[in-house]
C-alpha cells in the first residue's frame, strides 16, 4: 500500500531430489507493499523471479491449511504472516520440521494422512438415527462441548512444533489427538471406547509430555493440548474404573 | 503407464466429489471408486465456503417459495424441473450431513438454527459459524474414511479424460510427487472441479479454482452452458479479493457510500429500514447488489482504495459478542489482513468474481452428453442458479447433486463394459505424450504467469459486472493471441518431482479455454440478464430472442461454436424480477393473477 519501493530479502530453503544434494538456502529480493503476506512474496519469487520454486497454497485466507511453513524458525502459515513484520532484516523459510522434504517448501503428509485415518475421525453414533427423524438435538452449551476442537484446519504447524512428534514420529501428535477429543466429545458419538484404544497407548494420549507449545503455534485457538489433557484425564479414570467394573459395561 | 482400474472415476475431492464417492459406497460397496484430486482433500476449495446452505426448515417457509426465490433469482433462466428436484432434497441432504457429524449452529432448544440470506423470503440457511463450506467439507472428508471401497489419489493432477466408442472410461493423472502418469481406467467418470473463477484477476477463489474439469470436457466435445454468467460477489476485500461472507448482511450489516448513506435504497431495493428485511436492501441479490457498487463509483460516491473504489460493509451496530459468536472468520479477517476491528471500524469492499453459474451442461440426471460422463456442482451447469445464484444455494447444491451424480453411475456402470485395454491405453499414452509435450518443448520463450496475468486483466475489463460488444470483443481478440502464444510456452522446471511450474502450464492452458467460452457466450448474448449486463443499446431482458441457454462447443482450431438451447419452464413463467417494496408488489401481483385464473 506504500510507494516507497520497499524490498525484503527473503532465504527460501531449496531442495529438488533429482539435483540438490542436500538443502540448502537461496536468497532473494523480493519488492513488496505492506498489506503483502509471506505467500504473496513466495508467489512474486515463482511468477517473476525462479519458477523452479515449489510450495503449496490454495485459499489465501487461512483456512484451507496448504501453506504451513517454518518462518525464521517459527511454524506459520505464510499466508497469514505479513512480510512487513520482517522489515527491515532478511527473512528465513523453511519447509515444516519434523517432516521429509519432499521438494523446496513441501513436505510429505503420508504419516499426518494415515494416522487421522486410524482414529476413526467420524461420528460413530450412540443412537442411530433416521433421515426421516430429522437432525440429533444437541444444544448450543453440547455443541460448544467440542467446537473449538472441530476448528482444526490440519496445518500441522502443531507437529512441527511438537518436540515428542520431533523424537518419536510413532505419536500420533497434537492436532489429530485434537480431532479424537473433538468426536469424543460430541453428545452425538458413542465412539470413544473404540477411539481410545489407541488414545490409551503411548502413540495416543501419554505421548505428550505437555509442552503445549502446540497450543501457542495453533492459528486457529483449537488448543490441541487442552484436549489431550482432557483425554489424560478421561484416560486415567478409564484406567481406574478397569478395576471397579468389567470392560464393555455400561455405566 | 501405471493402469488403475476402478467402476467409478470421481475427479475433485470436494464437497462434490466427496459426498459422490460416499454415495457411490453406500449404493454398492463392490464397486471401486478412485477419488483423485490434484490437492489432498480438505484442502479443496469447498473449504472456504463461509455463510451457510440453503434448506427449507421453518414453519413459515415452503418448498414453493425457495422455488421461486432461485427462479425470480436466477432471472428465469433456471431449468425448473432442476430446480424443483433440488429444493425438496436440500433439508434432507443437510440433515444427513448433520449425521455424520457437521457442527450446525443450533438453537437454544437443540434444533438446526437458520439465518437470513440474500434474495431468500424466509430464513433457511443452515450454517455452522461463519465456517459452513469448512465443517462440510471436513465432515464429508472424515466420513469418507469409513468407506473401504473408496481408493483415494491425493495429489494427482488430471490431464485428460479418455473417450473411446462414444464413451468416457477413465482419467490421465500425474502423481505430483513423482510426475508419472497413471491411467485411472473407469466405466463411468464424475467431474466435481469446481468453478473458473481464476480466470479473473480479483477473485474469492483459492488457486486451485482453475476450470480444469471444466476445460476436459470441453475439449473432448461436451458443451459448456451459461458460461457468460460470472457472479461477482459485492463485498470482497480491495486488492485480494478475499470475501467477506453475505452473513455479515444476513446477521444485520449495512453497505455504505462514502457518505455513511445506505444508497442500495436508491437502486430499486428500500425503503432502507434498520432490522433486516428479507429481499431488500441489503439482503437484495449479489448480482444487483455489485452493480449498485459500480453506479455508485460512477457518480464519484465511493471510497478511494489503494487497490480500486470500494464501499463500506458496517458492521459495528452488531456488537462485539454477535460478531465473535457468528462471524468468527469474518473477524480475523478484518483484523489480521487489514488491521480493522469490525466492532469500531467499518471495512471497505468492492465486487470480486465469486462464482461460475455456468459450466458443463448437464442435466437433472447429472448426465452430461458424453456418455459415461457426469458433473455436479459448480464445474457443471445443472439449470439451477440460470443467470444469478442466489448465496447458500451453491453449499447444498453440491451435496444434492453429488449424492445423485454416485447414485446414477453406481447405476450406469451396471450396464457396460469398458472397450478393451489396449486400445484404451493407447489412448491415455497418447494423454500424456501430450501433457509432456508442455514440458519438453525447448523452443519456447513464453511464461505462463505472463500468459495469466494478461488474461486476468483483459477479462476484468471485458467481461465485468457491465459490459459492451467493444469491449468484450477486445477480449475475445486478447484470448485469441494468447492461445497462440500458449503453443509458444517455455516451462523452464524440466524435473519430474513436484514440478509445479508444468502444473501451473496444464493450468493456464485450462483456463484460457474456459475463459473464452466465458468471453465469447458473452459476446454473443445480446441482452442483459442477471450477472450479464450490457451498456451497448441491450440494457433490457430480451425473452423473446434470448429465454435461452448458451451452449459453448470447442472448436480445436478456433473460437468456439455458439448454439442456444431452451430452458425448461414448468410452472414460473418469466416475470419482473423485482426487490424491495416493488419486489412485493410484484409478488402480490403475481398471487392475484394466480387466484384469478
Amino acid at each position: 500500500m506504500s510507494d516507497d519501493n520497499k524490498t525484503i530479502e527473503m532465504e527460501v530453503l531449496r531442495y529438488r531430489p533429482e539435483q540438490d544434494r542436500e538443502p540448502f538456502f537461496q536468497t532473494y529480493e523480493v519488492p513488496f507493499e505492506d498489506d503483502w503476506s509471506v505467500l504473496q512474496g513466495l508467489q512474486y519469487i515463482k511468477d517473476d523471479l525462479d519458477s523452479s520454486l515449489s510450495f503449496r497454497w490454495s485459499c489465501r485466507m487461512a483456512i484451507c491449511g496448504s501453506c504451513g511453513m517454518m518462518i525464521d524458525g517459527v511454524p506459520k502459515l505464510g499466508c497469514r504472516t505479513f512480510l512487513r513484520n520482517y522489515h527491515s532484516g532478511k527473512l528465513r523459510v523453511e519447509a515444516l520440521e519434523h517432516f521429509p522434504i519432499e521438494r523446496d517448501l513441501v513436505i510429505v503428509v503420508d504419516d499426518f494422512m494415515e494416522k487421522l485415518a486410524r482414529i476413526k475421525p467420524y461420528l460413530i453414533p450412540k443412537q442411530v438415527r433416521k433421515l426421516e427423524q430429522g437432525e440429533y438435538l444437541q444444544t448450543p452449551g453440547q455443541l460448544e462441548q467440542y467446537r473449538q476442537f472441530s476448528t482444526c484446519i490440519n496445518c500441522m504447524l502443531c507437529y512441527a512444533a511438537c518436540p515428542q512428534y520431533g523424537l518419536n514420529s510413532g505419536f500420533t501428535g497434537p492436532g489429530i489427538l485434537a480431532l479424537m477429543h473433538r468426536y469424543n466429545a460430541d453428545s452425538r458419538d458413542g465412539g470413544r471406547d473404540q477411539r481410545m484404544e489407541l488414545g490409551h497407548s503411548d502413540e495416543g494420549v501419554w505421548g505428550c509430555a505437555a509442552v503445549a507449545y502446540c497450543s501457542e503455534v495453533c492459528p486457529k485457538e483449537v488448543d490441541p493440548a487442552n484436549a489431550i489433557n482432557q483425554n489424560k484425564m478421561g484416560s486415567a479414570i478409564d484406567y481406574f474404573l478397569r478395576f471397579v467394573r468389567p470392560r464393555g459395561a455400561t455405566g | 503407464m501405471e493402469v488403475f482400474k476402478s467402476d467409478v472415476a470421481v475427479v475433485g475431492a470436494g464437497g462434490t466429489g466427496l459426498r459422490a464417492a460416499i454415495a457411490v459406497a453406500e449404493a454398492d460397496p463392490s464397486l471401486t471408486v478412485a477419488l483423485i484430486s490434484k490437492v489432498y482433500p480438505m484442502r479443496s476449495h469447498t473449504v472456504a465456503a463461509e455463510g451457510g446452505a440453503a434448506g427449507v426448515v421453518r414453519d413459515d417457509d415452503s418448498l414453493d417459495y425457495h422455488f421461486n426465490d432461485t427462479v425470480a433469482g436466477g432471472d428465469w433462466l433456471c431449468d425448473q424441473n432442476v430446480v424443483e428436484y433440488f429444493v425438496a432434497r436440500c433439508a434432507a441432504s443437510l440433515t444427513q450431513l448433520e449425521h455424520w457429524g457437521c457442527p450446525w449452529s443450533r438453537k437454544p432448544d437443540g434444533h438446526i438454527n437458520v439465518r437470513a440470506f440474500g434474495g431468500m423470503k424466509v430464513e433457511r440457511t443452515w450454517f455452522a459459524a461463519d465456517r459452513s463450506g469448512f465443517h462440510m467439507l471436513h465432515t464429508l472428508f472424515q466420513t469418507s474414511l469409513k468407506y473401504p471401497s473408496i481408493r483415494r489419489f491425493d495429489e494427482y493432477f488430471c490431464t485428460d479424460l479418455v473417450v473411446e466408442d462414444g464413451r468416457c472410461q477413465g482419467v490421465v493423472a500425474i502423481e505430483v510427487a513423482t510426475g508419472k502418469f497413471t491411467f485411472i481406467q473407469a466405466k463411468a467418470v464424475i467431474l466435481g472441479t469446481g468453478g473458473a473463477g481464476r480466470v479473473y484477476r480479483e477473485n474469492t477463489n483459492g488457486g486451485i479454482v482453475t476450470g480444469d474439469g471444466m476445460a476436459m470436457a470441453y475439449r473432448q466435445g461436451a458443451p459448456l452452458r451459461d458460461m457468460e454468467f460470472m457472479q461477482f460477489h459485492p463485498t470482497c476485500m480491495p486488492g485480494t479479493g478475499l470475501l467477506f461472507t453475505e452473513a455479515c448482511r444476513g446477521e444485520g450489516g449495512f453497505l455504505l457510500n462514502k457518505d455513511g448513506y445506505r444508497f442500495l435504497q436508491d437502486y430499486g431495493l428500500g425503503p432502507a429500514e434498520e432490522q433486516p428485511r428479507n429481499k431488500f436492501m441489503e439482503l437484495g441479490p449479489r448480482d444487483r447488489l455489485s452493480q449498485a457498487i459500480w453506479h455508485e463509483e460512477r457518480k464519484g460516491r465511493t471510497i478511494s482504495t489503494p487497490y480500486g473504489e470500494a464501499v463500506h460493509l458496517d458492521l459495528r451496530h452488531l456488537g462485539r459478542k454477535k460478531l465473535h459468536e457468528r462471524l468468527p472468520l469474518i473477524c480475523e479477517l478484518a483484523e489480521e489482513y487489514m488491521g480493522i476491528d469490525p466492532a469500531k471500524e467499518c471495512i471497505p469492499v468492492r465486487p470480486g468474481i465469486h462464482y461460475t453459474m455456468g459450466g458443463i451442461y448437464a442435466n437433472l440426471e447429472t448426465e452430461t452428453p458424453l456418455p459415461g460422463l457426469y458433473a455436479a456442482g459448480e464445474c457443471a451447469s445443472n439449470g439451477i442458479h440460470g443467470a444469478n445464484r442466489l448465496g447458500s444455494n451453491s453449499l447444498v447444491d453440491i451435496i444434492v447433486f453429488g449424492e445423485l451424480a454416485g447414485e446414477q453411475a453406481a447405476q450406469y456402470v451396471r450396464t457396460v463394459q469398458n472397450s478393451n485395454p489396449e486400445s484404451l491405453e493407447k489412448l491415455a499414452s497418447d494423454a500424456e505424450q501430450r501433457a509432456v509435450a508442455v514440458v519438453s518443448r525447448t523452443d519456447g520463450k513464453e511464461k505462463h504467469s505472463v500468459l495469466r496475468r494478461e488474461m486476468s486483466q483483459s477479462m476484468e475489463s471485458g467481461c465485468g459486472i457491465y459490459r459492451t460488444a467493444t469491449e468484450m470483443q477486445a477480449t475475445c481478440d486478447k484470448l485469441a493471441e494468447l492461445r497462440e502464444r500458449y503453443r509458444k510456452l517455455n516451462v523452464e522446471d524440466k524435473s519430474s518431482i513436484w514440478n509445479s511450474d508444468w502444473l501451473g502450464a496444464l493450468e493456464v492452458g485450462y483456463l484460457l479455454e474456459v475463459a473464452e467460452a466465458v468471453a465469447h457466450s458473452a459476446l454473443n448474448r445480446r441482452e442483459s440478464r442477471g450477472a450479464h449486463q450490457r451498456l451497448d443499446g441491450y440494457e433490457q431482458r430480451d425473452d423473446v430472442n434470448y429465454l435461452k441457454h448458451t451452449l459453448a462447443y470447442h472448436v480445436p482450431e478456433g473460437t468456439p461454436r455458439i448454439e442456444y438451447q431452451d430452458v425448461i419452464i414448468t410452472r414460473s413463467r418469466p416475470g419482473t424480477r423485482a426487490y424491495g417494496a416493488a419486489g412485493e408488489a410484484e409478488e402480490a401481483q403475481r398471487r392475484q393473477e394466480r387466484a384469478s385464473v
